[in-house]
Formats: C-alpha cells, structure tokens, sequence
C-alpha cells in the first residue's frame, strides 16, 4: 500500500504551483486554472485522508469542495466573460477600479 | 392645632401658585393669573395668622414646635430629614414675608397691569415666597440652604425678568456670583457644622454648643471658624461690605421685586441666619464682633453713597444696605432681637419706600432720576404721604416704627453688655446721614418746582390696587414701632419679650458674657471703655434724634431753603464730591482688581491655552495621528486581486511557520 505521505507530498507540490501560478501569472482564465489546481490538490489530501482513517467525512468534504468549484468556475467565467467584453483584456492588472 | 399640625399647607400654597401661573398661566386671562398669584400668598397669609393663634396656647415645653416629614438625605451618619419647626422667631418672620409678600402681589397687579411676561411675573414671585418660606420654617441647616439658594434663584430670575434689556440681565448675573462668593463661604460652614457636631439639625446642634465654653476672642476656635464662615454668606445675601455691589445694580428688576426681595425679605436672610444661630454666635466673640464691625461700617458707609443718588431707586438701594448694616450691628453686639426687631419695621418702611418709589415712577412714566422730578406732592397726595411717613420712620423720628428699632440697636451698641463705642458712632452718624439723604429724596421729589416737562408728562395717582398696599404699609410704618414703647420708660418692651425665650435658651450665662466682653482682645484693640463712660452714652440716648432732626434740617437747607448752597458745596468739596458720586469707585477697583485679571487669565490662560491647546489638543491630535496612520495604512487595499493573493500567501505561511515552530519549542 502507498503510505499516505506519498500523497500529501504530491499534494503539497499541486497546490505549491497553483500558489506560484496564481500569484505570478496575469491572464484571469489562467489563474482559474491556479484556483482549480490547488482546489484539487486539496481534494487528493482529504481523500487521501479518508483513504488512510477509513473515515467516510473525507470524501464528503471533497463532493462539497466539486460543488463549490463547479459553482465558481460558472460565476466567474461569467464575469470573466463580461470583463472581457468590457475591457477587451483578460489581463487581471487592468482590472483594479475597486481600492482606496 | 390643625395648621400647626400641617405646616407645609403654608409652603405648598405659593408652590402650587408658582406651577399654576408658570406652567399654564400664559394662556389665560390677567384676572386668572393675579387672582391665583394673590390668592395663593393670601391664604398663606390667613393659615399663618391662625398658625400663630394655635401657636399661642401651646406651653412653653412644647416651642420650637418641631413636624418631621421625610427623611431626605441619608447618607451614612449624615441625616437630613425635611422638617419644619415654628418658634417665637418663626413666627415674627413668617408674619413678615407672608404680609409683606401679600401687599406687594396685590401692588403688582397693578404696577405689572402693562408689561408683558405678567403669568412669568406672578409665577416668579409665588416661587419666591414657597422658598422664603422654606428658608424660616427649615429646621435644619442644609433645608434652610435649600430656601437660601432657592431665593437667591428668584431674586436672579426676577432682576433679569426684562431680561432683553442687557442691563438687567448682567445685573441678575452680578447678583447671583457676587452672592455665590458669600455662599461658598456658607457651605463650608455646614461642613464644618456638621463636623463638629455630627448633626445639622438646629435642636441637636444647639443642645451641643449649649455645653461647649465660649472660645477665646483673640483665636480662631472652631465655633468662631463656623460663624465667620456662615456669617461670609450672610455678606453676600444681605449686601455687606465688601459684597454689597450686587444690591444697588439689583434695581434693575420691576421696583415691586426690589420692594419685596430686595428690602424687605431676601436680603434680611442673612439677619434672620445670625439669630437663628445664635447658640454658636454667642459662643464665639470675635465673630460677633467681626458681624458688629462689619455692620455699623456698612450702615455708615453706604449712607454716606446714598446721598449723592439721583437716582430715586439707587437712594433707596443704599439706603437698604445702610439699614441691614444696623440689623448685623444689633446682632453682633448681642441684641438679637433688636436686631429683628429692626428687621421687621424695616420690611415695613423699606417695602413702602420702594412701592411708593414705584408709585412716582409710575406716575412720571418711567422716570427714575430725581432732578427731573418736583412739586409732586399736590398731584399724587396719596404716594405723598406715605413715602413722608415711611421717611419720618426710616429717620427714626420718635413715635414712627424705626424710631423704636434703631434706638434699640444703637443703644445696645453703646451700652450693652458687647458695647463698642466706635461701632456706636458710626451707627449714629450714619442715622444722620440716613435722614439727611431720605429728605433730601422726599425734598427733590415732592417739593419745589417740577423739573419736567408739564405738557408731556401726565402725572397721575396710580390705581386703588396701587395705593392700598401703600397705605397698609405706611399704617405699620406709623404703628409698627409701639410694641417697644414701653423700652423708653425703662420696661421690657413686647417684643423682646415675645421673642425672649428663643435667645434666651441655649444662651450664654450672663456672667461670662460680662466677663468675655470684658476681656475680649479685638474689643480691647478698638477701644472699649470701661462701663462708666457706657452709662454716658447711654444718656444720651437722645442723640440719634438729635442728628435725625439735624439731617432733616440740612435736607431743607440745601434742597428747599438754598438750592445754591448744594451747588456751592459741590463745587468747594469737588473732590470728595467726585469720589462719593462715583460710590467710591468700588465697582471700577473690583474690575481693576478682581474682575479683569480674573477675565485675563480666563481668556489668555483657561481658554486659549488650557482649552484650546491643551484639551482640544489632546482631542484634536488624536484624531490626526488616526487619520495619518489610517491613510499610510489604506494604501494596502491597492485594487490588484494579486497583491492581495501574494499576502494570502505570506499570510498563510507565516501562520504555518507559527506552528511549526511551536510545535517545534513542544
């Protein structure tokens, strides 16, 4: 059997690029992409966990977590569609109307 | 017994009065409104009269008659309870302000008749008589605070009633600070009352004093502490040196207020506190002394102002400072109830002055300065003749009522067992003045040619409602006199002996208070004789009519006989003229002084430094270093989603080498 720790290594370098994409790259669908992947890397922890507890809460967080995804990745296309239109940039630098 | 058994129906009357008038009565009718105003203060009246009918056949164990109401305060061992209690002096003094109170409402209905505010008017002067009365019938110290303040308050509300007028509102304000500094001194005598004694109850208190000695006179002992301090507002109520300022400037307010307040009942507080505390007086020698030199000096020196008043409320101003100076003179040499005695015609003749005074203004149209009056006597007979027989009382011409009272007091100055030949003087020569300076009033008004325009001004006899009260008046200022007659031919006379057991309980043996005057420092220092040069002031006894007729004299001399030689003595004595003229210059000395360095520091120092810089400051730089900091600290929220994510990121590391290492230091 794989130990566990096997997979929480390979979780923690997903979200580890996800964080670096996020956080350096500029295109919004890019950055979804960062959100989706270090929303997945946590997934592969909890059932991971699961797997390890033989403890069902686990995978029950994990269909949560797909819910929410899939819910943010139809508002925020959305938006990013509309900013798209608006801007006819997908740059996330352009979009900084909302501070001091 | 049912009044005496239900004392507070005599103070609720003029309250309920006061709310009536001053809550509603600006809606109604002016009938309404006097009626309920007179009304009130008239049935006060009759419940006092038949308070002292039930207060006659009680025996002579059961006065001070003493009603416990409520307890009000209480606070530890301090105990303040509202209750009243009637004795001898009481009942003197409610007959006063209840009658005198009575006459000048029903004056005011009529001198009042034009003015606007007249509901706020009644409203007023029935709020004073509730709290006047209060301040008699309180049987302790604090509740009769109470009735001091609160007299203090109307006597503030009613010179400032033309309160547009800027005059009368900066008089109200002078009057009501200058008293506060007197008061100030009271209040810390009720702390050290009730220090000493553990009690501010007048029968608990005297009970005490009555075993303690009577201190040294040349030492601050600490009764002697407590009467100066009680007697500093005394000072400022009844308008002594150096207090007095606010009185004369108090004339502003309408002359039935002045006639009321500030002549016959307020100011005489201060008087009627002494006697009350006569237990802790009479014990305390340089005190009384202290209430001695301050009086005659008053009497003596705000007549000498009066005489160069023109005008006809500022005379009569002075002149009620003079003659509250001889009520503190018969206090401090003993003769309490001369004193009060005093205080009583005075009420009576004062009160009468200042009507018949307002008479004349009424009749003039508003003119208050003398030199344009004259020759009124034939058009207002009525107001004539009784201002001449308050006059011929207030000179102490024999057979008028202050006559009898001012012979008394100067008498006990001179010949009592406190006699201070200085003091004496200076209260007889002050009776001289007093005359002179009276007819010279009744002179310049009534007599010679009119200094007015005739076809301009109407001069008219005021209303009965007017004239009524002015006759009552000058009927006690005639009679008021005679229960002392019999003092002349050597007796008690009845009002002493009415008022006898109140000084003589909790009273000093009069073997000690020999002894003490005898050997009393300050005394000593300002040159008491030994008695045998008593015996000869005291025969001449006739001295104060003497100069009364010598003042009278003078009077006719220079203001009917030779109006030249006033202006020729004007002109020799310029000088003193100017200075006496100018009321000695007081009121510009206490701006110089007192109130402009007061003003100085309050405007350079209090407001634009602690006020402005510092307090404002404080609030001020507070805000600004919130400001500062919240606007370097905003610059965080830059509008760019991933600078945001980038503190996230710091963020969540940061929190997860936190762990780390405290699971490490585990």
């Amino acid at each position: 059997m794989v130990p566990i720790s096997y997979y929480l290594v390979l979780s923690g370098i997903l979200f580890g690029l996800g964080v670096i994409a996020f956080t350096f790259k500029r295109n919004i669908i890019t950055l979804f992409m960062a959100i989706e992947l270090m929303l997945n890397a946590v997934n592969l922890a909890l059932v991971a966990f699961a797997r390890a507890w033989n403890q069902l809460d686990g995978l029950v967080f994990v269909f949560f977590v797909i819910v929410v995804a899939a819910a943010e990745a139809a508002v925020g296309l959305a938006i990013v569609i509309t900013i798209s239109q608006n801007r006819r940039s997908l740059n996330v630098e352009d979009v900084n109307l909302l501070k001091f | 017994m049912f009044i005496l058994h239900h004392l507070w129906i005599i103070l609720l009357l003029p309250l309920i009065g006061a709310a009536l008038n001053g809550l509603l009565g600006a809606k109604w009718p002016k009938v309404a409104v006097n009626s309920i105003g007179i009304g009130s203060v008239g049935l006060s009246f009759l419940c006092v009269l038949e308070l002292i009918r039930e207060f006659l056949q009680l025996g002579a164990t059961q006065v001070p008659y003493f009603e416990r109401y409520f307890n009000w305060i209480s606070a530890g061992i301090f105990n303040v309870d509202f209750a009243l209690q009637v004795d001898q002096l009481t009942i003197i003094m409610l007959l006063v302000v209840t009658f005198v109170s009575l006459l000048v409402h029903i004056y005011s209905s009529g001198y009042m008749a034009h003015e606007g505010g007249y509901a706020r008017f009644f409203s007023y002067l029935n709020l004073f008589v509730f709290f006047m009365l209060t301040l008699v019938l309180a049987a302790n110290l604090v509740l009769m605070f109470v009735g001091w303040e609160g007299v203090g308050l109307c006597s503030y509300l009613l010179i400032g009633f033309w309160f547009l007028k800027d005059s009368a509102a900066s008089a109200g304000k002078k009057a009501f600070i200058t008293t506060r500094i007197g008061d100030f001194g009271f209040t810390i005598g009720i702390l050290l009352t009730f220090w000493t004694f553990r009690s501010i109850d007048f029968g608990t208190m005297f009970q005490q004093a009555s075993t303690m000695p009577v201190e040294s006179a040349a030492g601050f002992g600490t009764l002697t502490v407590i009467c100066l301090l009680l007697f500093a507002g005394a000072i400022g109520k009844s308008a002594q040196i150096p207090l007095y300022v606010w009185l004369p400037d108090a004339m502003e307010g309408p002359t039935p207020v002045s006639a009321l307040i500030h002549a016959a009942t307020m100011v005489t507080a201060g008087v009627y506190m002494v006697a009350r505390m006569h237990p802790l007086f009479s014990r305390a020698p340089l005190a009384m002394y202290f209430v001695a030199a301050v009086g005659a000096a008053t009497a003596f020196y705000a007549a000498t102002i009066g005489v160069l008043q023109t005008d006809i409320k500022k005379v009569l101003a002075y002149s009620t400072v003079s003659q509250l100076g001889y009520m503190f003179l018969g206090c401090g040499v003993g003769a309490y109830a001369a004193g009060i005695f005093h205080l009583m015609t005075h009420a009576f003749f004062k009160g009468l002055l200042f009507l018949a005074a307002g008479s004349v203004i009424h009749a003039m149209g508003g003119e208050q300065d003398m030199r344009n009056m004259g020759g009124l006597r034939k058009k207002i007979p009525i107001t004539y003749w009784t201002m001449l027989a308050a006059t011929l009382a207030i000179a102490g011409i024999p057979g008028f009522a202050g006559f009898f009272s001012k012979d008394e007091i100067l008498d006990a100055a001179g010949g009592g067992p406190h006699a201070a030949p200085v003091l004496y003087w200076l209260g007889l020569v002050g009776a001289g003045i007093t005359s002179f300076y009276m007819f010279r009033l009744i002179f310049l008004t009534f007599f010679g040619q009119p200094r007015y325009d005739e076809h301009k001004v109407h001069v008219h006899e005021s209303p009965s409602n007017m004239t009524i009260p002015l006759i009552l008046l000058a009927i006690c200022s005639v009679a008021g006199g005679w229960f002392a007659a019999p003092h002349l031919v050597g007796g008690s006379d009845y009002f002493e002996a009415f008022l006898h057991p109140v000084f003589a309980s909790y009273g000093v043996p009069a073997a000690i208070t020999q002894q003490e005057s005898l050997a009393g420092a300050p005394g000593a220092a300002a040159g008491i004789a030994p008695n045998h040069a008593m015996e000869l002031l005291h025969a001449l006894t006739g001295l104060p009519v003497i100069l009364a007729v010598i003042g009278l004299f003078l009077a006719w001399w220079f203001y009917i006989y030779k109006p030249d030689a006033a202006r020729r003595a004007k002109e020799s004595l310029r000088g003193l003229y100017t200075l006496v003229y100018n009321k000695y210059y007081i009121d510009e000395i206490y701006a110089a002084l007192i109130i402009n360095p007061l003003l100085w520091i309050s405007t350079n120092v209090l407001w634009h430094v602690v006020d402005e810089k510092m307090i404002d400051g404080a609030v001020n730089g507070t805000a600004h270093v919130a400001r500062e900091l919240g606007g370097e600290v905003r610059e965080i929220q830059s509008g760019n989603a991933r600078t945001y994510a980038t503190w996230v990121v710091v963020g969540a590391v940061g929190f997860t080498v936190l762990l780390i290492a405290v699971w490490m230091v585990r």
